[in-house]
């Protein structure tokens, strides 16, 4: 009998055997059903149970965290809020006082200018006299027919002539009487300009304050939501400071751009101060590091200053000095950084004689003729070095300004990336604790599959009964369901 | 608590490792040391000799070593040594020193007088032992020759010699009027002083006949 047929109970049938066989084995993993089923849940448990509680744990962790980002960004923004609307405050004094404080003198323009107005406009409404009553005596002297006698003539020519000459009278009267109204009427023009001035200012002053109130209002109604720790005073408060974040960030990319340029152009002439064959590291030289030692010094400087000016407030310490230090700070710092620039500028013009030199011992060993650049053409590089070396130190000194906008939004930003990412660890902790309940259940699913056989006479057995069998197997409990065989 | 007290040893141990990374105590300077052959018809040879010794005064930078020696009867000499120069770390000085060493070199190689004999391994010799004065990281010997070894009677050479980490570079290796003949007389010159040279402890050994080829003196193999 060969090794191979060891196993087979008739070697000379093999589907007979395979079917003792499986049968012998279905009795057995039956008999062991219950067993098997314990150990696959506790081996769901062993697993599963520390997944959860991990999971949950983590979740907790992210809550807390949450919970933290929150109360310091909500703080954050009650601190700003309230710096703004006392910089408001501010602003609107000074508005008022400087629109208000002169009211009443304008007040009293204003009346005085109206008053004059007024007067001229009654001056304006006194009317010429009318006509004299002897209009109609006239008319009716007029109507007296001559008769052709001559004294009643000549009286009538008489009267005519003196009657003309009151009329003409009356008449220049009656003109210069409105002549005067026209040139009162006049005058009113720059009063009145006056008033349109003076209204407009007022009008522009009011606006003016009214904008502030506004400010004051909306930056109050800012503030009394993050005092009531909303929700959407959070959202707003996290937005603004993912979008501080990436504009600092950008900001900061150009100013590291500024940076290179500034190493390069003094890296190579600071190997003429400290030697270029020294070496830090095996790809770093000892006159690169001090070029970069420089250009932080530089900006470290640029940081003091911005301290000192009040620009930025990243150091309390200096935010608290006294008015007098204060300014002595600005000063050294200044001095110090227009120290540094004077000497970037030098290296920089140090860097291109360097650059002339190497190229003309290049080209003697190449024994070609040397490019003399002649001219101002040929100075515009050099010169373009050394102002390019003088101003990048006083440009890399307000890279404080984005740094610190960097500094306070990459607390929001690193915080809340960080809640998120305990939370994602967390969910695939649960789901994978989800992952392994589950695949127990598949199985005690599967071992009952294998074991069907048996089940099946078992539920007959126990269908005939009326009962559960004694010795049965109980029903499984798996994680959180009671599995009942064949239900 | 813990995550600041983990954040502060971590910043620590960063701290120490930037401060243990930021010593580098090897040299990185280069010592180049340049056999020129004045023997026989080689002598004629010294225009590019001087194409050589430019490009290298190009190459070397601030710090390194450079020196030029001739191959005579006997080349295990310090008067053999034409001229030789340590850089200046100041690249300005620097740049005088190769200015100087330029001059040197241009004055020997214009009044080349040819020798009967020829040397190679005396300034081999010689030429690791100046080298290894320097200190340099990098070690660099090449010869201008045509690398035939003719001693005279008295001069004793056949014993191991050592150039431990050393460079060995041989360029304008010239084919002599056997070698036409016979090319296995050149092949094997040129293994025999590969075999030596590797035997005696060299880097690399390498032939550069190209003159216009001459970047790869200092590319790795």
């Amino acid at each position: 009998m060969s090794d191979q047929r060891m196993w087979m109970i008739w070697p000379d049938n093999a589907a007979l055997s395979i079917l003792v066989l499986a049968l012998i084995a279905m009795f057995a993993l039956y008999a062991a059903r219950a067993p098997m089923h314990g150990l696959l849940r506790s081996a769901s448990h062993a697993l599963g149970g520390p997944l959860r509680l991990g999971a949950r744990w983590l979740f907790g962790v992210a809550a807390e965290m949450r919970a933290r980002n929150k109360a310091v960004l909500l703080a954050q923004g009650r601190r700003e809020t309230g710096q703004r609307i006392e910089r408001e405050f501010e602003r609107l004094a000074l508005l008022v006082a400087r629109d208000l404080q002169g009211y009443p003198t304008l007040q009293r323009k204003l009346l005085e200018e109206i008053t004059r107005v007024e007067e001229d406009y009654k001056k304006c409404g006194e009317v010429p006299p009318p006509p004299p009553d002897w209009v109609d005596a006239v008319t009716a002297v007029a109507k007296i027919k001559t008769g052709g006698g001559e004294v009643v003539q000549k009286i009538l020519v008489d009267i005519r002539q003196s009657l003309e000459s009151i009329h003409d009278k009356a008449l220049a009267e009656y003109r210069r009487a409105y002549q005067m109204r026209h040139s009162i009427l006049e005058g009113f023009m720059p009063y009145w300009r006056s008033l349109d001035k003076t209204m407009k200012q007022v009008d522009k002053n009011m606006t003016g304050i009214q904008d502030a109130a506004a400010q004051v209002d909306a930056q109050m109604a800012s503030y009394k939501e993050i005092a009531a720790r909303s929700d959407e005073a959070e959202s707003s408060l996290t937005n603004s400071a993912f979008t501080q974040f990436f504009i600092a960030a950008l900001v900061m990319a150009v100013a590291l751009g500024g940076a290179f340029v500034n190493f390069k152009l003094i890296a190579l002439p600071m190997s003429e101060m400290v030697g270029a064959s020294d070496y830090i590291t095996s790809t770093l030289r000892t006159s690169e590091v001090a070029a970069l030692v420089i250009i932080l010094v530089e900006a470290s400087m640029g940081l003091f200053l911005m301290e000192s000016l009040r620009i930025t407030h990243l150091f309390p310490r200096i935010a608290n000095l006294n008015d007098r230090m204060r300014r002595r700070m600005v000063w050294i710092s200044l001095t110090l950084l227009l120290t540094l620039a004077g000497i970037e500028s030098a290296l920089a013009l140090m860097r291109d004689m360097l650059i002339q030199d190497k190229q003309a011992l290049l080209q003697s060993l190449a024994a070609t003729p040397a490019v003399v650049n002649e001219g101002w053409l040929g100075h515009i590089p050099t010169a373009g070095q050394m102002v390019l070396g003088f101003i990048l130190p006083f440009a890399l000194a307000f890279v404080a300004v984005p740094l610190e906008s960097f500094i306070h939004s990459a607390r929001t930003v690193g915080g809340a990336l960080l809640a998120n990412l305990v939370a994602a660890l967390a969910f695939a902790l649960r789901i994978l604790s989800n992952l392994v309940r589950q695949a127990s259940r598949a199985l005690v699913h599967a071992y009952d599959v294998l074991i069907v056989l048996p089940l099946l006479i078992e539920h007959a057995v126990h269908s005939l009964r009326g009962g559960a069998p004694e010795g049965a197997a109980p029903p499984v409990d798996v994680g959180e369901k009671t599995l009942h065989p064949l239900s | 608590m813990k995550i600041r007290t983990l954040a502060t040893s971590l910043a620590m141990a960063g701290l120490a490792l930037a401060a243990a990374g930021c010593t580098d105590s090897r040299s990185h300077a280069q010592a180049v040391y340049m056999l020129v052959d004045n023997s026989g018809t080689y002598a004629r040879e010294a225009g590019k000799a001087e194409l050589v010794v430019n490009y290298l005064l190009g190459t070397l930078r601030p710090g390194d070593s450079f020196a030029v020696a001739r191959v005579v009867n006997r080349s295990f000499s310090e008067k053999d040594i034409v001229a030789k120069a340590m850089f200046d770390t100041r690249p300005s000085e620097a740049n005088a020193q190769k200015r100087a060493f330029r001059a040197k070199t241009e004055a020997f190689l214009r009044t080349v007088q040819a020798t009967s004999h020829t040397d190679i391994t005396g300034g081999l010799i010689q030429g690791a032992e100046f080298l290894n004065e320097t200190g340099a990281g990098s070690k660099t010997i090449i010869i201008f020759s045509d690398m035939e070894e003719d001693l005279d009677k008295v001069t004793v050479r056949n014993f191991p010699i050592r150039l431990d980490n050393i460079r060995i570079i041989a360029v304008n290796v010239t084919k002599l009027g056997t070698d036409n003949i016979d090319p296995r007389r050149y092949l094997g010159r040129l293994d025999a002083w590969h075999k030596r040279v590797k035997a005696a402890g060299a880097a690399e050994w390498k032939v550069i006949n190209d003159i216009e080829r001459l970047d790869g003196i200092f590319a790795n193999s």
